[in-house]
């Protein structure tokens, strides 16, 4: 199993206003990559054209697995992404919201699978309560579970220490280093504590 | 954990999850009950007595206060995902076409359970004698499906425009008038007329035509603004 991503030449202009200018890099499996760069300068942009959620301007991104190039629908299967601006459903509680993704990603689990899952991140108690009632670094926990729910090959991670305390910090660490065994993590950040994550892909300017 | 694959699996799970935020928020069935409901009781009170009034007036308000309970409802199901940033979250996880057909029969079901409260209390309200029960039946259910069908695609055509309010209005009014048209004419039969089934074949057929023109017509083009 050899999963690979490929940016080629990607560009991208928000109504005519350049944010990224002829981006090439590859990653193949298993690894850590980062994308750093300060604020503004367009790192969650390229992550999420990376996950295939904005299209470049220019250029393009390419995802092979053994060689083959995989279509936009098998794309979406393999990737998980956390994101400061991708919510989740906040009236639904947090097994619903994971058996929501689970069952629209076709991936069959019993409520046990899901509440040992909730259990690793110390939410199970509060399993059966709103998204709404749960706090910064509680609803940050529950979208990495809900981002690994299908068990995807590369994992798209933006800012994902934000507002987490040292124990989230280390559910991040652990997170990114069980997943770096098999497949690809790509962090974008720029806060200090998540620099070493693994190696700088991207260095982006201001 | 097993996998499968297919848009129809990822559209019962939006609806599921559509349902479920509708029974915890009641966003949508409140706006659509509440003017559907405030327009009934209004007419019953206004044409009293309703004996007085043309069986065609009555077929034509009936139909009116429907379809502007769904505007009232329906158009939002595409821009409140965008309002509470789970749209990326859904673009990651469903197909375009899971989306849609999802939301579609989520409307669907809005548009049955507000036909529900709403005709008989109609029926009732303003004294209707209906000749043709089983046409009528089927009517209240094609004519409220193609108007579910004409508010998704008109909601999922403008899901991402600027100027959406206006846009809504100015593409609603073609998409959601034939539809309208036919519903009225047939519930004038099934009210009205002698010939029953065989004055409204015609327009049950133009429904059931218009849902499988414009439900394909409006995927092919939400494929493309919903992703990106
Ligand atoms: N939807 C948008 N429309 C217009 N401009 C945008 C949009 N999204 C981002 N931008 C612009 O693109 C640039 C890069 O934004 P981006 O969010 O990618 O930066 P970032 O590196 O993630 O910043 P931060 O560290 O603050 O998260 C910024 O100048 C921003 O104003
Ligand atoms: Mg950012």
């Amino acid at each position: 199993m050899n999963w690979q991503i490929e940016l080629r030449r990607v560009g991208k202009e928000y109504n005519e206003r350049p944010v990224l200018q002829d981006i090439s890099a590859s990653v193949t499996a298993p690894g850590v990559w980062t994308i750093l760069g300060p604020n503004g300068s367009g790192k969650s942009t390229l992550l999420k054209i990376i996950a295939g959620l904005l299209t470049p301007t220019e250029g393009e991104v390419v995802y092979l697995h053994n060689g083959e190039r995989l279509n936009a629908q098998q794309r979406r299967q393999v990737v998980g992404m956390v994101a400061p601006d991708i919510a989740l459903y906040r009236p639904l509680t947090a097994i619903e919201n994971l058996r929501f993704f689970a069952r629209a990603r076709g991936v069959r689990v019993q409520d046990g699978d899901l509440l040992s899952l909730l259990e690793q991140v110390h939410l199970r108690s509060r399993a059966h309560d709103p998204v709404a009632t749960f706090s910064t670094g509680m609803v940050q926990r529950l979208k990495v579970l809900t981002a690994l729910v299908h068990r995807p090959p590369v994992l798209l991670l933006d800012e994902p220490g934000s507002n987490l305390d040292e124990a989230g910090m280390e559910f991040i660490r652990h997170t990114v280093r069980v997943q770096a065994e098999h497949g690809i993590v790509i962090v974008a950040t720029n806060d200090t504590r998540e620099l070493d994550y693994g190696e700088p892909l991207i260095q982006l300017g201001a | 954990m097993s996998r499968s694959s297919s848009w129809a699996r990822e559209a019962l799970a939006v609806f599921g999850k559509d349902c479920l935020l509708e029974l915890r928020t009641r966003v949508a069935l409140g706006a659509v009950l509440l003017f559907a409901v405030t327009s009934v009781v209004a007419s019953g009170f206004a044409l009293a007595p309703p004996s007085g009034v043309a069986g065609e007036v009555k077929a034509s308000l009936l139909w009116v206060i429907v379809f502007f309970a769904a505007i009232a409802g329906l158009s939002r199901v595409f821009v409140v995902e965008e309002e509470t940033r789970t749209a990326d979250a859904l673009r990651l996880a469903v197909s375009p076409t899971g989306v849609f057909v999802g939301k579609l029969a989520f409307n669907i079901a809005l548009m049955w359970a507000l036909c529900v409260v709403t005709v008989p209390l109609y029926l009732l309200l303003l004294e209707v004698p209906v000749r043709h029960w089983s046409l009528f039946v089927t009517v209240v259910i094609l004519g409220s499906t193609a108007l579910a069908c004409a508010t998704t695609a008109v909601g999922a055509i403008v899901a991402k425009a600027t100027m959406r309010g206006a846009l809504f209005g100015v593409l609603a009014f073609p998409v959601a008038l034939p539809p309208l048209l036919v519903a009225i004419h047939a519930t004038k039969a099934a009210w009205l007329s002698e010939g029953g089934w065989r004055m409204a074949t015609g327009d049950l057929q133009v429904l059931v035509g218009f849902m499988l023109v414009i439900v394909p017509a409006s995927l092919l083009v939400f494929e493309h603004i919903w992703s990106e």
